[in-house]
């Protein structure tokens, strides 16, 4: 049976062909036609000039599609079939924590009470959103052993600029000045993109040959000069850094903070603490490790964690519980207030948003957390950790570890790194080929070319909620993808064949940019 | 406890055995034994479907949304009506449950509504360039201050006192960190005041933000401010409600380089206040430095056509520090939401909306200044947004009265403008009716008579 066959005999369905020409929602527009039917006019008609002087208004209008509701429908629809997904089949995407999104999620996110409030409602008629919140923010404060919670943040990125923010703010309370923010040449993009815009210029630390960070190059680098160093642990070579006591004591020695890059969470809830290890600031992905679905890029959320001395200059609104009758009077409409939101935040660095934050993405998140429980959320981090490293056991194996070694050979977390620099040299694939190529089996390639420290990189993370038979199955596929480029490398070379379209012009597509249809 | 996860216990011991470990526990080795948790994490025990289900209906119960009461609540999130169509394509697993489109081959569907959205984003705005998406709307008036610091590298932004109050805190917040100082301009008449804005230009200004309606309803003259501007070669930054739009004249035909905007109001609920998703548009100059993904159309091998991510060059993941922002995630599901709502409307459909809109905002303003102790906060056009002011010594207790009378009759502005502390926003969507309004003028009058009455009784009884 070809590893195609086997993987249907296993249930694990390819991705579905959709090959016909593409027409875009304007290329289907015809004049006079319509989804949309307003509501009647029942205030009296007014000539339009008179309230709304012409100088001011639009002289053409916008050339919006004209379709009706079927055409909107099966538009979307057939473009939807172009898409592979997470519910469709895996997606080991390193740094990515591609785990099952849950149903219930949608329901209760969908309930009118969470979807239709107004977020400038009376605090004393949003109880039930507040309650969430604080409890979220309790939560994610005991996860990460950090007791301030701020969910404002809307992405891991913009937490990180939180992050760094919170940092400066810290240190300019304290009359000091400085300049630097300490990177691992490891580090995730956004990373070393925060720093720039926080002001700072970006530093960066070496790896040793464990994978680890350098501690001499670090103890080197650290002066009073530097504001933080920003670190993932497990790093985004997917290892846990033993030496993190030590380099929290050099961080913390010259009076950086040290901030956490919640990317990879999903390896250490309820196992161990980023406060314990000695962080100042973490930032959480619930789009990551709490399931918030990834949306084909967003919505996501980053709520950060910090401190205690941290904590007076976390980004305001912060949710709180009023206590005692001095505080807990009743509200407008006579109900009592416990929940509220707090604006009397002198040294707070200010919004980063407008309003809470993303408060529908709390509300998955945190109805994940209830479904697991202290249990549940431990057991979801040791089952990533193990599929992790069943995985890469299964790709030590021969006829895949001479080609795709494994870049630091330990025991990884919940995610590792293999190098394609011998299949490249051995079988003339590059790793981008093999991804193609795993297209063409009805999986998510995993991420490629990063971490950039390994050449032709691929990390893959398959995350908890993922069977034994699926990881067996990549596994098989990857093997007969390098059987198969040993007698014709070409076949990878030229992958996909089955995708809705095939490998495409990025390179021109950036020099002539078409980022719109001209209508 | 987690369902989600399938290991048995059988499972469990196969696998441990093909990695060579004897436990799970041997697999955290690395982690030192003095930073393990000893405990389990204080969290409350897992809890079935059904329990978290009921837990979390208990706490929806406990919020008055928009089902429950009559709102003309708005400032910046608005109560429109969203379409049945888009749920149905947002909750299918094709565009729920995907990650970026990295792999473009398996990503056409996301990446061609990308295209779709930022050609409508254009369409809106009258500007060529259109990102896929970020955040919301306050961050993305961030995000475009940093844009204008990255394109002339001048001193200051002078933002209008018409700009929402997040957006203009939002963009304080930032530019602590990338070193800009944040000026306002004041308004005279509920619109930013020329004479001010002309004082205030120098050569280190690098931005003028302003926004369209501004935070009191007012139609700003977007094209005389945004001509002042270019005389000292600022870039001129425009924060647009997209409904309008539909009727007002484009930002890019009147002067502006950059229109960002929170796009909740096309097909996204209010959700508390997010998710969302801010619009980011500009000039063909300013393409290269532009935050966020862009898609791109282009062929593949076989000459069939497709759609990339494309300009990748400005961004963290390939630039690093270099980068011109450090946005990752954006709001692509929102952004679905957006480009279905506009096709949605259509091209008469926004312009009918926008006109229902002047229609019954102009009714309601009316209706409410002939009250007895309500006039009118400013003169100036308007579309979907109103200010009065009344006449009562506490706005806050005259919405307290009005609330019981199951309306919420809009935002008090004394939170964010003390000198407008008796001032009262009111905002429309096409889903009050006349009878709502009329309603609501009903209950509005009767609320500033009683306390107007309760006041002057004070007064009457401490002379």
């Amino acid at each position: 049976m070809s590893a195609a066959d086997q993987q249907l005999a296993r249930g694990i369905l390819g991705i579905p062909l959709q090959r016909d020409p593409v027409l875009t929602i304007y290329e289907r527009s015809q004049e006079g036609r319509r989804a949309f039917s307003a509501p009647p006019l029942d205030v009296p008609a007014r000539a339009l000039d008179e309230l709304l002087p012409a100088h001011l208004r639009r002289a053409e209008e916008a050339k919006l599609p004209e379709v009706s509701e079927p055409e909107i429908v099966r538009h979307y629809n057939r473009l939807s079939k172009r898409n592979f997904d997470l519910d469709t089949g895996f997606y080991p995407l390193g740094s990515c924590t591609m785990k099952h999104n849950p149903k219930l999620h949608e329901r209760v996110a969908s309930m009118p009470g969470n979807a239709r409030l107004h977020p400038l409602q009376d605090p004393a008629r949003a109880q039930g959103a507040l309650e969430l919140m604080y409890n979220l923010q309790g939560a994610l404060g005991e996860i990460a052993g950090l007791p301030h919670v701020s969910l404002q943040p809307s992405a891991g990125s913009h937490g990180e600029l939180a992050g760094v923010l919170l940092t400066r703010a810290y240190h300019e309370d304290r009359g000091e000045h400085r300049t630097k923010v300490l990177t691992p040449d490891t580090a995730h993009g956004t990373n070393p993109a925060t720093v720039t815009m926080a002001g700072y210029e970006v530093v960066k630390v070496g790896t040793n040959a464990d994978g680890g960070v350098d501690v001499d190059d670090l103890r080197a680098k650290a002066d009073a000069s530097v504001a933080c160093l920003m670190l993932t642990n497990p790093s985004t070579l997917g290892l846990f850094d033993p030496n993190i006591a030590e380099i929290a004591e050099i961080v913390h020695g010259v009076g950086a903070t040290l901030y956490y890059d919640g990317a990879n969470l999903n390896a250490i809830m309820g196992i161990t603490r980023p406060g314990d290890m000695g962080f100042d600031i973490v930032h959480f992905n619930l789009h990551k490790s709490f399931t918030q679905p990834h949306g084909g890029g967003g919505p996501g959320s980053g709520p950060i964690a910090v401190s205690d001395r941290i904590e007076p200059y976390i980004p305001r609104p912060q949710v709180i519980r009023r206590t005692g009758s001095a505080n807990g009077g009743p509200a407008n409409n006579g109900a009592a207030i416990a929940f509220d939101l707090d604006y009397e935040r002198p040294k707070s660095i200010g919004r980063l948003r407008g309003f809470q934050g993303n408060y529908g993405v709390f509300v998955r998140s945190y109805a994940y957390i209830c479904s697991l429980g202290a249990e549940g959320l431990r057991e979801a981090s040791e089952t990533a950790v193990l599929n992790a490293n069943y995985l890469l056991a299964l790709l030590k194996r021969a006829g895949v570890a001479e080609y795709l070694p494994v870049a630091y050979d330990r025991v990884c977390m919940h995610e590792f790194v293999l190098s394609g620099a011998a299949m490249k040299r051995e079988l003339g694939i590059r790793t981008l080929d093999l991804a193609k190529r795993l297209l063409d089996h009805g999986f998510h390639p995993p991420t490629v070319y990063f971490p950039l420290l390994v050449d032709e990189a691929l990390l893959l993370e398959p995350t908890e909620t993922e069977t034994k038979e699926t990881l067996e199955a990549f596994a098989d596929v990857v093997a007969e993808i390098l059987r198969e480029a040993k007698d014709d490398p070409e076949i990878a070379r030229n992958a996909p064949y089955t995708t809705p379209v095939r490998r495409l012009d990025e390179a021109g597509a950036a020099k002539r940019p078409v980022i719109r249809q001209p209508l | 406890m987690t369902t989600y996860t399938s290991a048995t216990d059988a499972d469990r011991r196969e696998m441990l055995e093909t990695i060579g470990v004897e436990s799970v526990d041997a697999l955290f080795a690395d982690i030192p034994a003095a930073l393990r948790l000893d405990r389990p994490l204080a969290l409350p025990a897992g809890m079935s479907e059904q329990e978290v289900y009921e837990h979390l209906r208990g706490l929806a119960a406990r919020n008055v949304s928009a089902e429950d009461e009559i709102t003309f609540l708005g400032a910046g999130m608005y109560d429109h009506y969203v379409p049945a169509l888009i749920d149905s394509i947002i909750q299918r697993s094709e565009f729920l449950t995907p990650y970026t489109p990295y792999q473009p081959e398996i990503s056409q569907g996301g990446l061609q509504v990308m295209f779709e959205y930022q050609t409508a984003i254009s369409e809106l705005t009258g500007l060529p360039v259109s990102n896929a998406s970020v955040y919301e709307g306050p961050s993305a008036v961030g995000a475009a201050g940093y844009l204008a610091k990255l394109t002339n590298g001048r001193g200051k932004v002078l933002a209008s006192r018409g700009v929402h109050p997040h957006s203009r805190e939002t963009l304080t917040t930032l530019a602590r960190g990338y070193g800009q100082q944040i000026v306002e301009l004041p308004l005279r008449d509920g619109v930013t005041d020329l004479d001010a804005l002309i004082a205030a230009l120098d050569e280190d200004v690098s931005a003028v933000v302003l926004q369209q309606p501004n935070f009191l309803g007012a139609i700003e003259d977007v094209a005389e401010l945004a001509a002042a501007a270019k005389r000292v070669g600022a870039l001129v930054i425009c924060a647009c409600d997209p409904i309008p739009l539909g009727i007002l004249a484009p930002p890019g035909t009147v002067g502006v380089d950059i229109a960002v905007g929170e796009g909740q109001t096309l097909g996204n609920r209010l959700d508390f206040g997010g998710p969302s998703f801010g619009f980011f548009a500009a000039t063909q100059q300013l393409l290269r430095k532009m935050p966020g993904r862009i898609a791109g159309e282009t062929t593949d091998v076989d000459g069939r056509r497709g759609f990339v991510l494309t300009l990748q060059t400005r961004e963290q993941h390939i630039r690093r520090e270099k980068a011109t922002s450090n946005i990752c995630t954006s709001q692509a599901l929102n952004a679905l939401a957006g480009v279905i709502y506009l096709s949605w409307l259509g091209r008469r459909g926004l312009v009918e909306l926008g006109e229902l809109l002047v229609a019954r905002t102009a009714y309601a303003r009316e209706q409410l200044r002939a009250l007895d102790g309500v006039s009118a906060l400013h003169e100036q056009p308007v579309v979907r947004e109103f200010a009065v002011a009344l006449d009562v010594p506490d706005v806050g207790r005259v919405i307290e009265r009005v609330v019981a009378d199951g309306i919420n009759p809009g935002y008090a502005l004394g939170c964010d403008y003390p000198e407008h502390a008796n001032g009262l926003l009111v905002a429309l969507t096409e889903r009050r009716t006349r009878a709502d309004i009329d309603r609501l003028a009903d209950a509005l009058g009767r609320a500033v008579a009683a306390e107007r009455a309760a006041a002057g009784a004070t007064v009457g009884a401490r002379a």
